[in-house]
């Protein structure tokens, strides 16, 4: 198996400004197509990896998507490959209309109104909110905000969809109807959570940090299947047992 | 959370509704310049501004609550900085009372100012309710800015528009949280716990603000507001609301 590599992270070390330190040495290499979920404590560092992912943070050549290095000479590039999703979609969608939302990306990318229009239209029928474009933000349910936030991030065709908690605040239906979309992007995935169980169903590989470095990179047979793996690292054993009863069954 | 709304009753449809905002926006502020001009003492003009306004309102199918209730909101402020001119401006004395104390006075030009804050801030208020609650928002700046509006004026009112009731809604659960431990006590308790509440407001609203652009950035923002669309062309109808509106309000305040 010799695919491309999508991401690859070299020796990445990062002191936020007040010195505290939060990656330390960090190595990881995701290929192309595959699913990874990077699980950890808060404070873990999860989040400022991801920062790095799309050069919002940048430590010269530590990062490379798709072999271009992270830097002001790529960044457009980059982050036209590299789709985040936030946490908090009301933190993503900032304009006063979804429609604006979805289309910002696109406008900024340099494609022209009517094509920046129909690629509008494509995504939001994809992400199953057609008919929303004129809607406001501010008065759509919680799950309807989370699709819309991702519109905004496909709109763009990035290669890489990254999530960071894509499962937060939703009830278990719509936490479902999400986890099939997230399942149905062929795109790489990086998804960044505490909730086991969708690493479970969305990821083949699992990568655990704690206090900035990556402790654990295997496969989800690999971390879950061993309890003393979760012990050490202090996650729930009880997924251990989940994990167990999938493969019985 | 509650739903608010800056722009109720802007989604109905009505022939004020189904006009180009820029012909909104262009009519009401003529109205609203021409009728600050106007010298207090022409009754008459005021008359038919009003009636004027009020033909636009039952145009527009708004409930008269509405309009009526949202506009009393300015009249307190308006009458607390102008109330007392009548009694402190010395000029013909239109009238006074005695009440043992010395007396209190009345001017005739003092009275005129008043008329003159009240009619005018009320003129005012009414056509930016009417405006406000005839075009929604994101379609209001985007008038102003076909109009001309720099893009960087839009896009705050915008981020406003967005953010002010997740603000809101922000502070409603800090005081909700608050109230949900007993808040109790003297004002010199309240005014500090309230002051740290201000602060907190203050720093979650500025961790928003970073995390907001941080995903503006993700999306290949550069600092260049991109993406004007091009203006509609207007229609007949447009032309019809300023080709009546303009000549009466021209010609009211000529004849004076």
């Amino acid at each position: 198996m010799n695919k491309e590599k999508a991401v690859e992270i070299s020796s990445l070390t990062y002191r936020y400004p007040d010195g505290n330190l939060a990656l330390q040495d960090v190595n990881l290499s995701i290929f192309a197509g595959e699913s990874v979920a990077i699980i950890g404590h808060n404070g873990a560092g999860k989040s400022t990896l991801l920062l790095h992912l799309n050069g919002i943070l940048k430590e010269n050549g530590a990062v490379k998507i798709f072999g271009k290095p992270v830097n002001g000479k790529n960044l457009k590039g980059i982050r036209r490959m590299v789709g985040m999703v936030f946490q908090d979609p009301d933190d993503q969608l900032f304009c006063p209309t979804v429609y604006d939302d979805v289309v910002f990306g696109p406008i900024n990318m340099g494609m022209n109104n009517k094509e920046a229009k129909e690629r509008v239209t494509e995504v939001l029928g994809r992400i199953g909110l057609s008919g929303f474009e004129k809607r406001s933000a501010h008065h759509m349910s919680a799950g309807e905000k989370k699709r819309a936030a991702i519109a905004t991030v496909l709109s763009m065709e990035p290669k890489i969809l990254i999530f960071d908690e894509p499962t937060s605040n939703l009830d278990p239906k719509m936490r479902r109807v999400l986890i099939d979309l997230i399942k149905s992007f062929p795109e790489t995935k990086i998804i960044v959570s505490h909730d086991l169980p969708i690493a479970l169903e969305l990821c083949q590989r699992i990568v655990i940090l704690e206090k900035g470095r990556v402790v654990e990179d295997g496969s989800v047979k690999d971390i879950l299947g061993k309890r003393e793996v979760l012990e050490r690292y202090e996650i729930d054993p009880s997924y251990h047992c989940q994990f167990c009863d999938m493969f019985k069954s | 959370m509650k739903h608010s709304f800056l722009d109720n009753y802007s989604d109905i449809s009505s022939v004020i509704h189904g006009l180009d905002p820029r012909v909104k926006i262009v009519g009401f502020f003529f109205l609203t310049v021409v009728c600050v001009s106007t010298p207090p003492s022409s009754y008459f003009s005021f008359g038919v501004y009003f009636v004027l306004l009020l033909g636009v309102l039952i145009l527009s199918r708004l409930p008269f609550h509405h309009v009526f209730g949202r506009s009393m909101v300015v009249i307190p402020f308006v009458l607390m900085v102008a109330v007392f001119i009548p009694f402190l401006k010395k000029d013909v004395i239109g009238g006074g009372y005695n009440l043992g104390i010395g007396g209190l006075t009345v001017s005739n030009s003092g009275l005129m100012v008043l008329w003159n804050v009240v009619i005018k801030s009320y003129m005012g208020v009414l056509c930016m309710i009417l405006l406000s609650s005839t075009v929604p928002f994101p379609k209001l700046l985007k008038g102003f800015e076909d109009l001309g509006l720099p893009k960087i004026f839009t896009t705050i009112a915008s981020f406003m528009y967005r953010y002010v009731f997740i603000i809101t809604d922000e502070a409603q659960r800090m005081k909700r949280a608050r109230d949900s431990r007993c808040f109790g006590g003297k004002w010199i308790w309240h005014s500090k716990v309230i002051g740290h509440m201000i602060g907190t407001l203050f720093i979650r609203s500025y961790e928003r603000g970073e995390r907001v652009y941080v995903a503006m950035l993700s999306r290949g923002f550069d600092g260049d507001l991109k993406g004007k669309e091009g203006a509609q062309r207007l229609r007949p109808r447009d032309y019809i609301f300023l080709s009546v509106l303009i000549p009466i309000v021209t010609g009211v305040r000529l004849m004076v």
